[in-house]
């Protein structure tokens, strides 16, 4: 029988033994030199990791390019007093004046911070907040909810004084908008419709033209389903591209002029960056994922098979690209499985292999800063 | 030692009637124990908790009892509406099966059994089965499943010259808790008896939750604390039973209705301490069972039930898109379990059962799958002086249709049948079975097992969104158990009943089912693509002292360490890593004081860190946590009705904890019961 008793008392050291509460300390970041250092008028890079939905794991990322240490998750150390760190779903970033806005979608605010280092400034107060684009002293967020009618809700563009960071006004856009620029005083904005597909509305498939000085939507451009990124080009055109109905119509490329559709590229297209006269572009998920060049003068692709990539730390999921803007630099951001660390890849100029590391959860959101 | 089955049933109402007797006059009255037929004899008994110790302990619903018992995770979303799961063995959920009074419950839509929506109100009987359920007489679906838990409602059982029993119950705690239900017991013949139980139940789901945050020198960097939005339910459940025995046999009937509306209070993230999701549900069902011995050797088993489930989900949250769906679901399921005794020590059974499930919603482009499952199931049993065993194979054909309109995926082939067949061996060593002079007696066991089974991909797998993904193989798991027991019972003494048990095991799981985005926007799909090696061990120990008349003090103490790693491809950065939610140790204590009319119950539960992600890194790190919960009752009779007051105070040391990421528990709070007898 005794031998059984010391069974017991076994299990009871067992569970002191076994560790127990502490109090949470604020997430410091985890650095590693890449081994690349790069002096040019370019600091830092920074990146917005998502996250994955729920779990409230948005996480800001920098690359100093001058000693090419790349730190994870600078916020929380940064800004130790704010409840909840970063937020849920971390969804654009951008760096303007001498301020870096984040777009936080789940947690429905946009943070602003100093652009430096990283303090935050305050937030603002945006629902279902999706992308950003500035001027003249504004900054311009899309977002999914604007005004409820009886099928679904349609989309809005909020506009937010950029020194008190206090909403102005409002647009009502198209369903579910997304990327949006500014390009001659007007901005632009693509509809994706993305939630209707799984509902009889359809896809949503125009562009809403806002004139910036009265701040309504002038004109809508009709271009294809499910429109998602719109970019300026260096000749004053915007590129958009529309992820398709995942069904009988493809992803393809645009090119807008004037406020009309004037050329198409039959090329599926999840994001693209300029350089020079080059559009580089990412599709695909796994071995299947295309780096592709594109010569934005011709309208011909170049190249199909861009970027090459160590055989022993392939691409898993393509979801974000960023180009250097002064040495050529092709940063790819990997989502990888979208619920652990995903990785950045850099490629010199010439597509040639540089060196990766871990990144947050969801890389996919990037922006430079400048001296 | 051959008896009927009707003995079996005996012994079932003898135990409970020596145990309502233990409650009164606290003397030792131990469970006769009658041994059944061979075919309905367990070779590697179960974990069970049943009867008074199953009041004593301060669980709401059968999500909280499971919590003591060994090798099982609870996943608890917190709060009284917050969906509560069950995982054995790092398995995972979809491999449980959760049987109520004998007949498997269903959930084809999304294969999770919300346990937190079955009360323990009238309870008898909860056991868990790693494996199987061992013996041979049973439906072919018990043979299907990786673990096993059986709720059985209490039987109704009539004090001499009583023909009805009435039990009225209410509760009130924090969060605004307010629990009612009666009991209705009636002896209509001598055979035949009914049961009607109905329960009402409402919470505000309000409580004051905390996080914090210091730097690393100490100081409070932040520290907040906010109330729980939007986890409020309210919920009516009725539960009518009507049990009959003929000669050598024996038949029930039950009639089963849940109702609930309730918030989704959803994860705690950012700026957001609100959200706006509601969902209502009405789950009902009828089943039927008969079993009787054809004759000495032949014992045969009917089941048939029909169940209709509806779910209503809102997003009301003005901050969110607008959804309001609606699924309906059904299934009906017919069971035959036919059990031979080929000879004094060996039997065999065949068990045939069919289900069919059907999902329909209001959606758009749904695929309105209807699935076709034949299980059959060979099982022997043989049972010598120095070895029991069991074998069984269980064959599973399963044809999912789909509405003709439902579009595929391009790289998707249409058809999806499943055919597989799943075996297992269960053997026991009962290397000491001695019954002394005195009354006391030990036994000691070893037993082993190893068994294969599968989980279907559920329909929310298969048919999620508008594309279809039939491609998808069933999730396979594994199983090597080896363990031992040892039971002692003294009629004297301090010590009177000492119980141990120890298994360790190996799992595998392979093509485990796994959620993809698609890599565009407001797609995912589902992948066979995991790969898990589980190594674990589970004790379990229980002890009566009796230190002094009328003082019984009763132990139990339980602690698993289960080492659940990713293999899945070396490429990854997690690979070798423990799985998501599954703690590298945990366990739960019970002490349980009773003198004269006074029951004191101290429960703990203990988890130990974890990981909220895939990845072992900090930033996935998840603090132990460990509760303690206090109950006290006080049973007195005021002329000849029985009555008893309870207290009850849960996280007595407010810790405040999250099960899972972003879900924060309740912190300290109490609930006080009132209960009548009539």
């Amino acid at each position: 029988m005794k031998h059984l008793k010391y069974i017991i008392y076994l299990l009871f050291v067992a569970f002191v033994a076994s560790s127990c509460r502490e109090n949470d300390i604020i997430i410091y970041p985890t650095e590693n030199n890449v081994g690349d250092k790069l002096v040019s008028n370019y600091l830092g890079l920074y990146v917005l990791n998502e996250g994955n939905m729920g779990s409230n794991k948005a996480t800001l990322d920098y690359l100093d390019l001058s000693t090419g240490v790349y730190s994870r998750n600078i916020y929380p150390s940064r800004n130790p007093n704010l409840i909840k760190e970063l937020g849920d779903v971390g969804n654009d970033v951008q760096i303007y004046g001498n301020s870096l806005w984040m777009v936080i979608n789940m947690s429905h605010k946009v943070e602003v911070a100093d652009a430096k280092t990283a303090v935050s400034r305050g937030h603002v107060d945006i629902p279902n907040c999706r992308y950003l684009a500035f001027d003249g002293g504004f900054a311009y967020v899309s977002t999914y909810v604007g005004l409820p009618n009886s099928e679904s809700v349609l989309g809005a563009v909020y506009k937010v004084d950029t020194a008190s960071l206090k909403v102005v006004d409002k647009c009502i856009v198209g369903y579910q908008p997304d990327e949006l620029v500014v390009n001659k005083g007007k901005l632009y904005v693509a509809n994706s419709g993305g939630y209707n597909g799984m509902k009889a509305i359809g896809y949503d498939n125009r562009v809403s033209v806002i004139d910036l000085k009265t701040f309504k939507v002038t004109n809508t451009i009709k271009v294809a389903p499910n429109l998602f990124r719109v970019r300026n080009d260096k000749y004053g055109r915007l590129w958009v591209s529309s992820r398709g109905d995942m069904k009988r119509i493809p992803s393809k490329l645009f090119i807008v002029e004037n406020d009309v559709v004037v050329d198409s590229l039959d090329s599926r297209t999840d994001g693209f960056d300029f350089r020079g006269d080059s559009l580089i572009s990412y599709s695909g998920r796994g071995a299947k994922t295309k780096f592709k060049v594109i010569d934005i003068r011709t309208m011909k692709m170049v190249n199909d098979d861009f970027l090459k990539f160590p055989t022993d730390v392939p691409i898993k999921t393509a979801y974000g690209i960023i180009i250097h803007p002064a040495t050529g630099d092709v940063y790819v951001m990997d989502a990888t499985n979208y619920v652990s660390s995903g990785k950045i890849y850099c490629f010199d100029k010439d597509g040639n292999y540089k060196w990766h590391t871990l990144t947050g959860d969801i890389p996919g959101h990037a922006c430079f800063l400048m001296k | 030692m051959k008896l009927l089955s009707i003995g079996f049933l005996l012994s079932c109402s003898l135990a409970a009637f020596a145990q309502t007797i233990q409650k009164d006059s606290i003397t030792t009255i131990e469970e006769v124990v009658v041994t059944a037929r061979l075919p309905l004899r367990e070779i590697v008994p179960s974990q069970k908790l049943k009867g008074a110790e199953l009041e004593r302990l301060n669980s709401q619903s059968v999500a909280d009892a499971l919590r003591f018992f060994s090798g099982v995770q609870l996943k608890d979303y917190g709060g009284v509406g917050g969906i509560k799961t069950v995982d054995i063995r790092s398995m995972g959920t979809h491999h449980i099966g959760i049987f109520y009074d004998g007949i498997e419950l269903g959930n084809a839509q999304n294969g999770q059994i919300d346990l937190g929506q079955y009360s323990l109100d009238n309870i008898g009987e909860i056991s868990m089965y790693n494996g199987q359920k061992s013996a041979i007489f049973q439906p072919a679906s018990d043979f299907g499943n990786a673990g096993s838990v059986y709720i059985r409602t209490r039987q109704p059982r009539f004090t001499e010259g009583k023909n009805y029993n009435l039990k009225l119950k209410a509760k009130y705690g924090s969060s605004d808790l307010f629990r009612f239900s009666t009991l209705w017991e009636q002896r209509i013949s001598t055979a035949v008896s009914s049961s009607l139980n109905a329960e009402y139940i409402t919470s505000s789901g309000k409580y004051k939750f905390n996080y914090r945050r210091v730097t690393p020198n100490g100081e409070v960097a932040y520290d907040t604390t906010a109330v729980r939005e939007n986890g409020d339910v309210r919920a009516e459940r009725v539960d009518l039973n009507i049990n009959g025995i003929i000669l050598r046999g024996y038949w029930n009937a039950k009639a089963y209705l849940y109702h609930s509306q309730r918030g989704i209070p959803g994860a705690i993230v950012n700026n957001v301490w609100r959200r706006g999701e509601r969902q209502g549900d009405m789950n009902t069902f009828v089943q039927g069972r008969f079993q009787k011995d054809i004759s000495d050797r032949f014992s045969t088993q009917w089941l048939a039930k029909y169940a209709f489930y509806r779910t209503h989900y809102v997003n009301r949250d003005t901050m969110m898109l607008p959804i309001d769906n609606r699924y309906w679901q059904q299934e009906l399921y017919l069971s035959t379990a036919n059990a031979y005794e080929i000879m004094r020590n060996w039997s065999a059974s065949v068990s045939y059962d069919f289900r069919w499930n059907k999902l329909n919603a209001d959606t758009y482009r749904f695929a309105f799958p209807t699935r076709f499952s034949h299980l059959v199931s060979l099982a022997t049993a043989l049972d010598l002086k120095w070895m029991k065993a069991q074998v069984s194979v269980l064959g599973s054909f399963v044809h999912d249709r789909l509405h003709p309109r439902t579009e595929f995926l391009e790289e998707v082939t249409r058809t999806n049948n499943i055919n597989k067949f799943t075996p297992a061996l269960f053997i026991d060593f009962p290397l000491v079975d001695k019954l002394y002079n005195d009354g006391s007696s030990a036994t000691f066991s070893l037993r082993a097992f190893a068994k294969r089974s599968f989980r279907m991909p559920t329909f929310n797998d298969l048919y999620y969104t508008d594309l279809g993904n039939a491609n998808l193989k069933p999730e396979s798991a594994l199983q090597y158990d080896f363990g031992v027991r040892f039971d002692k019972r003294y009629n004297k003494g301090l010590m009177r009943n000492f119980h141990f048990q120890a298994d360790g095991y190996y799992n595998t799981i392979h093509d485990k089912i796994i959620a993809y985005p698609k890599g565009q926007q407001f797609r995912w799909t589902m992948l066979n693509l995991g790969k898990v090696h589980i190594t674990g061990l589970d004790v379990m120990t229980s002890v009566s002292l009796q230190p002094m008349k009328n003082l019984l003090v009763t132990g139990r103490l339980q602690y698993t360490y289960q080492d659940a790693r990713d293999v899945t491809d070396k490429a990854d950065v997690f690979y070798n890593d423990q799985i998501p939610y599954i703690p590298y140790h945990s366990g739960s204590a019970i002490v349980n004081v009773a003198y004269k009319n006074w029951t004191l119950n101290y429960s703990f539960i203990y988890s130990g860190k974890r990981y909220n992600q895939q990845e072992n890194i900090a930033y996935n790190y998840m603090q132990p946590w460990y509760t303690s919960d206090l109950s006290l009752q006080y049973d007195f009779k005021v002329c000849t009705t029985r009555m008893r007051i309870t207290a009850e105070v849960n996280n007595v040391f407010d810790q405040k904890y999250d099960v899972i990421l972003n879900y924060p528990m309740p912190g300290i709070n109490g609930v006080v019961g009132f209960q009548v007898e009539l």
